[in-house]
């Protein structure tokens, strides 16, 4: 160890923290200038962090079904009868869809329809947000022997959730469709007008640049629409739902804030990729 | 004042066990900020509570500033705000300044604020988790180029300077319980 003086020593102490403050602005710069390696040391770090929270989550899961259950206690009668009814009712529409789904076969075979590709899909168990304060995202756990790629897409049992922006050795990052940096092409289903879809960091998602002479209605259903290659069509994304201002939002299907396990489809989509996702990368293996 | 300084003299060489002992002090208040902060990363499903981690880490990087500096030097306060940045995902960088900042408040105003109860100290930290809030926000809004939402940083600012009582105290029973590495 080198000794100093304590003079030295003293001066040394103090020139530390504006050294580190210098630093810091060091790694503002670093970080604009190549976003890719904070990219990875961030997935490595959740690679390691993912099993420990997907131990956790299922104790911390139960937990909260406890505590959600006593609640459930109190109004179980009343939910009972509102389920009862609602069952009739959806029972009517299994029919209805029963009938509607034989004929769409019939007119399809009469057609000779090419039938939409079957995608194939994984179910991961969505261990933490990954988010932050500023972005809405999601942290799944994969396994380490996955087959998940950037820009596939995950849905949970309601709607559309999100796209996969990062992938790690086990663990795989969603950005939810309620992202500031979310965009996505959608139609509407009753006008079949086409929109996009903003995120804005809140619970609800925008809908913007729809085509003149048509307007958003409350409550009609919002899918995605396979322009741009991005997204293939007809995904359930949610019903419109106009702000007290009057501005067209979507209350999504898909429970983003209440996400446990999610399906991540890979229909071969590769429209919108990342840049660095196309760039060959010679010499890594 | 240190025991060690009020008995001059030779003694005999520290044991692995004592040295181990003093590292483990002279680490604790770090490696508990380290803790808190991953422990908020865990599925809790509460709302809000992305905030908690630049919160637990805010108040953890003051309270040891301000009450242990020796054990909380600038180099860990710059470790913890890359662990911050990386676990919050924020722009590098940003997390580090701000608790880099908050430090060096701290340390200008420990002689003061040390003497003072528990409730100046509160006080003083409002306006450092304003502050802290505000300048992230800022750089956020600078690096990424996107107006982020404001609603959250106000949201984060109140929940950082609400949230300290409710930190401070298991704190302060810990820097009770585990006593400096020097004062043995």
């Amino acid at each position: 160890m080198i000794r100093l003086s304590i003079p030295a020593r003293q001066a040394l102490s103090k020139l530390t923290l504006p050294v580190l403050v210098i630093a810091a602005f060091g790694l503002m710069l670093l970080g604009k200038a190549d976003t890719i390696l904070a990219e990875r040391v961030r997935m490595a770090l959740n690679d390691s962090l993912g099993p420990i929270y997907s131990v956790l989550a299922e104790p911390l899961g139960a937990m909260r079904k406890a505590v959600d259950d006593v609640g459930d206690m109190w109004d179980l009668r009343a939910e009972n009868a509102k389920l009862r009814e609602q069952n009739e009712y959806l029972r009517r529409w299994q029919s209805i869809a029963l009938a509607l789904d034989a004929e769409n076969t019939r007119l399809k075979a009469s057609l000779h329809w090419i039938p939409d590709p079957t995608a194939n899909y994984v179910t991961a168990r969505v261990v933490a947000d990954a988010g932050g304060v500023y972005a809405r995202a999601a942290l799944l756990e994969i396994g380490p022997n996955h087959s998940v790629k950037k820009g596939e897409i995950a849905l949970d049992e309601r709607g559309l959730v999100g796209r996969v922006t990062e992938v790690g050795s086990r663990t795989a990052r969603v950005l939810l469709i309620t992202d500031l940096n979310s965009r996505i092409p959608v139609i509407m289903e009753t006008s079949r007008a086409r929109a996009i879809l903003v995120g804005t960091n809140g619970p609800r998602p925008r809908l913007l640049y729809w085509p003149e002479g048509v307007q958003p209605q409350e409550g009609e259903r919002i899918v995605t629409s396979a322009e741009a290659n991005a997204f293939p069509a007809n995904l359930p994304i949610g019903t419109v739902a106009h702000t007290v201002n009057g501005v067209p939002e979507v209350q999504p299907f898909a429970l983003l804030n209440r996400l446990e396990v999610v399906r991540i489809f890979d229909y071969g989509m590769g429209g919108v990729t990342a840049p660095e996702a196309e760039r060959p990368t010679p010499g890594r293996h | 004042m240190a025991l060690r300084d009020r008995s001059p003299g030779i003694r005999p060489r520290e044991t692995l066990g004592g040295r181990l002992d003093h590292a483990a002090r002279a680490g604790f208040p770090a490696t508990c900020t380290i803790l808190l902060m991953l422990a908020t990363q865990a599925p809790f499903g509460i709302a809000g509570q992305a905030v908690m981690l630049p919160a637990i880490a805010l108040a953890c990087v003051w309270f040891w500033s301000l009450f242990r500096p020796a054990a909380m030097p600038p180099v860990a306060v710059f470790g913890i705000g890359v662990l911050l940045d990386l676990l919050g995902y924020m722009p590098l960088g940003v997390s580090v300044l701000v608790l880099l900042v908050a430090h060096g408040i701290a340390r200008r105003w420990r002689r003061f604020l040390g003497q003072q109860g528990f409730a100046m100290t509160w006080l003083a930290f409002a306006p450092v988790a304003a502050g802290a809030s505000l300048v992230s926000w800022v750089l956020v809004v600078a690096l990424t180029l996107r107006l982020m939402p404001a609603g959250i940083a106000i949201f984060q600012a109140v929940l950082t300077a609400a949230f300290y009582p409710v930190l401070a105290i298991p704190l302060a029973w810990a820097h009770r319980a585990v006593p400096e590495a020097e004062a043995i």
